[in-house]
């Protein structure tokens, strides 16, 4: 494939990402974040949340499992999980975490594990989703082309 | 790879324009701001590192707060602004931010991806310079040494509003790049007047030289020295040129004495309420105190030295309070210290009982019944001082300072009653009715113990009441406030040894605070707060002192609705503080000469920092002394005294 070929579709996916709510403007700040000096920036970031989300889902899980939940404990975590999704644009993580928040609110326990449900999925896609862009990216890379930079 | 000084291959952040691309110079402010970020969260952690070095900034992360806190002490003056989260394993953001302001005293940015107005509002009392929701944006970011100079700059006003000094040393400003003073307003010293809270935008960019300025760090020697020097050539004939040379402290200017001077006559006068020395202080600092309306700096330290003057008041401890609070500075700007001063004063008792578990703090107290001695005269005594001091202080009880003064000793107690539930009322804001109005009651009954404070509590209860669904009776409250002591107890161990009134005051406060935001977990409204406002508006028949609470209350009303609107939206809440500012400003316009600022009130709570440990001082006297709270009948005081 070209690479201009590939830098179309990469963009196209990007686009489409942003479209439907997957990524939102943070996303962005921190592709501008991206420079010469720090060219992984994006990937490590994004690599960084994956790894901190997936403790903190398996904390969730676990706090939620309790015969008595600490709802404070599940809600700091969903606090937390909602600031680093926000921090870096994985939109529908952090709205499926602020639906979950009003939930550990309430105490109510059920309706916590269907978000956290909610969450768990959202997060795979956005997962998924990121690290396909980033094979495209990398594919250009390979390819001798440059990433596109999308502006916001 | 030549990125390492942001030359011109910068990122391509559209911020990166606004800097200057070449060398980072470390003069070239704010390039070079030495910024410390402390968040749990790796992720954002990573991308604040980003961005700050983006903008050119210094940056050193930690993801614990106990990191942070040993960073930041083992370099006192290794750091220029500190970026906190909120919500941390280890430390609560807030706590982090008291310890920082009493030690360290530099400015905190708070952030968090809570945008509740009661998060926002607890970062405005602690004493947070600013408060960024998350996401953060690279554009938040970039403003923040604003912060820096802002500080600075309230540290020199209240240089400069020491009143009695001359003018002249007013224009030293060493050399710096003022790249960034869009109005070179040299005049602006000359704005001595001018409040220190917040509102005072990036216009005074030409302070930026101020940044470079070492700070004077009023140790217990040093502040023993001072005292001494003072009582030598007699308080009302003491002039910072001839403390100055009375102390004969080599690197000591005459600015550094006259802004101590100046918050040290600020306690004094506040003390001679306490004690017996007021009257020939209560003048002489009317007329000068008028003129400094803008500096409340840490009266902390001053309460402390009027304490001390008093006599009653182990010099050692008080210096030491008085070092720690003194050295914080009028960054928190309009910090109502007479506020808090009053309510430690009054409230002494409360803190006895309600801080019980406050074992550090205990320890820390060095002479119980001192303390309590001087707690207890002071209700009674304080009133003129109160007023003296409300007055200076200013912008919180303005109106009310102004009131009270007119009327003499029933005002001053009016007076008083208005600062607790003033205070209390601000405090409320980010709490549930219920809760609120059992802390304000409970609040509000120990201080106003002894007898003048009779004539106070009838009114305070009588407020409160007036209340109706808002304030429970009285009763209640030592258990309620409890636990949030729980929390202050542990003030930094080199802090204040002394429990004098500011402490307790701004424990309680802090209590109330602290209670307020664990009690209110679900509840985020500011509704109920309001209600308290309007219910103070209710008893009209009231004096206008209490209409003038409702007045300002009101602008505080819209003050603390700007947080949550403001915080709603990413990115923006780094004008949360402007906003408040700006309402800040109108609501002082609503009261003619008053600058009743509720907002900006809230903002100098951190100076109470050095009250909390004076505080656990002070409970602990308290304890030792007995049920002081027993002595004071808190019903049925009558309202009558207190003359409109």
């Amino acid at each position: 494939m070209e690479v201009v070929q590939m830098q179309r579709r990469f963009v196209e996916y990007a686009a489409s990402l942003f479209r439907e709510g997957f990524l939102d403007g943070q996303f962005t700040q921190l592709q501008q974040l991206q420079d010469e000096s720090n060219p992984d920036f994006v990937v490590e970031v994004v690599s960084l949340f994956f790894e901190d989300s997936e403790k903190l889902l398996n904390d969730l899980s676990r706090a939620l499992d309790q015969q008595n939940v600490d709802f404070k404990r599940v809600d700091s975590h969903v606090h937390q999980l909602k600031g680093s999704s926000s921090s870096i644009g994985a939109q529908r993580v952090k709205n499926a975490c602020i639906a979950f928040r009003n939930y550990c609110e309430e105490q109510n326990t059920d309706a916590c594990l269907s978000c956290l449900q909610q969450v768990k999925q959202e997060y795979s896609l956005a997962k998924s989703k990121l690290e396909t862009l980033f094979r495209l990216e990398q594919q250009i890379l390979t390819a001798g082309g440059s990433i596109p930079i999308m502006m916001e | 790879m030549n990125l390492g000084s942001g030359q011109g291959s910068m990122s391509t952040a559209s911020s990166s324009g606004a800097w200057k691309a070449g060398d980072v110079v470390p003069d070239q402010f704010p390039a070079g701001l030495r910024v410390l970020v402390v968040d749990d969260d790796p992720t954002c952690l990573m991308i604040l590192e980003k961005m700050l070095r983006t903008c050119l900034y210094e940056v050193t992360k930690c993801n614990r707060a106990e990191t942070a806190l040993s960073l930041l002490r083992g370099n006192k003056s290794g750091f220029d602004i500190v970026i906190s989260d909120v919500h941390m394993p280890d430390m609560d953001g807030f706590k982090l931010l008291e310890h920082i302001g009493l030690e360290m005293d530099l400015p905190v940015i708070m952030m968090s991806a809570d945008d509740g107005k009661h998060v926002v509002m607890k970062g405005v009392t602690h004493g947070a310079c600013d408060y960024l929701i998350k996401p953060v944006r690279i554009e938040a970011l970039k403003n923040i040494w604003q912060h820096v100079v802002r500080k600075r700059k309230n540290e020199w006003k209240d240089l400069e509003q020491s009143g009695s000094v001359e003018d002249g040393d007013r224009q030293q400003k060493p050399s710096e790049d003022v790249d960034y003073s869009s109005s070179a307003n040299e005049g602006n010293w000359k704005n001595s007047k001018r409040r220190k809270d917040e509102e005072d935008d990036a216009e005074e960019r030409d302070d930026t030289s101020t940044l470079k300025k070492p700070r004077v760090v009023w140790s217990v020697e040093l502040h023993q020295q001072f005292v001494a020097a003072v009582n030598q050539l007699g308080i009302d004939k003491a002039v910072p040129k001839k403390i100055l040379e009375l102390m004969n402290v080599p690197g000591l200017t005459r600015e550094n004495v006259a802004s101590h001077l100046q918050k040290y006559r600020l306690y004094l006068r506040r003390l001679s309420g306490v004690s017996q020395h007021q009257n020939g202080l209560n003048n002489s600092f009317m007329g000068p105190q008028e003129a400094t309306f803008g500096s409340i700096s840490s009266l902390n330290g001053l309460d402390l030295q009027t304490l001390a003057v008093a006599g009653q008041l182990p010099a050692q401890s008080l210096a030491t309070l008085q070092a720690a609070g003194l050295g914080r500075s009028t960054g928190k700007s309009g910090l109502p210290m007479p506020l808090v001063d009053q309510r430690n004063l009054f409230s002494f008792e409360a803190p006895k009982f309600r801080y019980g578990e406050g074992q550090q703090q205990q320890q820390q107290l060095s002479n119980s019944s001192k303390q309590m001695n001087l707690l207890h005269g002071i209700p009674t005594t304080m009133e003129p001082k109160q007023l003296a001091t409300l007055r200076h202080s200013a912008q919180s009880f303005g109106s009310i300072n102004m009131q009270v003064n007119a009327h003499g000793n029933d005002s001053s107690s009016l007076l008083m009653q208005m600062a607790q539930p003033h205070s209390r009322a601000q405090i409320l804001n980010e709490t549930t009715g219920n809760h609120v109005s059992r802390i304000a009651s409970s609040m509000g009954q120990p201080v106003l113990s002894n007898g003048i404070a009779g004539g106070l509590l009838t009114r305070n209860v009588i407020v409160e009441n007036g209340r109706g669904a808002g304030f429970n009776p009285v009763s209640q409250g030592p258990s309620v406030v409890e636990f949030p002591m729980n929390h202050t107890a542990e003030l930094p161990g080199n802090s204040f040894p002394l429990g004098t009134n500011p402490g307790i005051s701004s424990i309680q406060s802090k209590g109330l605070l602290e209670e307020v935001s664990s009690e209110i977990k679900g509840s985020r409204g500011f509704v109920p707060s309001y209600d308290i406002f309007n219910e103070l508006h209710q008893p009209k028949s009231q004096d206008w002192e209490l209409q003038n609470v409702g007045l300002t209350f009101n602008a505080s009303q819209h003050a603390n609705s700007i947080p949550g609107n403001l915080g709603s939206e990413h990115g923006n809440t780094h004008n949360i503080s402007q906003h408040l500012n700006t309402l800040v400003d109108s609501s002082s316009r609503v009261k003619t000469e008053k600058i009743l600022d509720p907002c900006c009130e809230i903002t100098p709570f951190p100076e109470h920092y050095v009250q909390e440990d004076l505080m656990s001082a002070l409970l602990k006297q308290q304890e030792g002394i007995g049920p002081v709270e027993g002595e004071f009948d808190f019903d049925g005081y009558s309202m009558d005294n207190i003359p409109v």
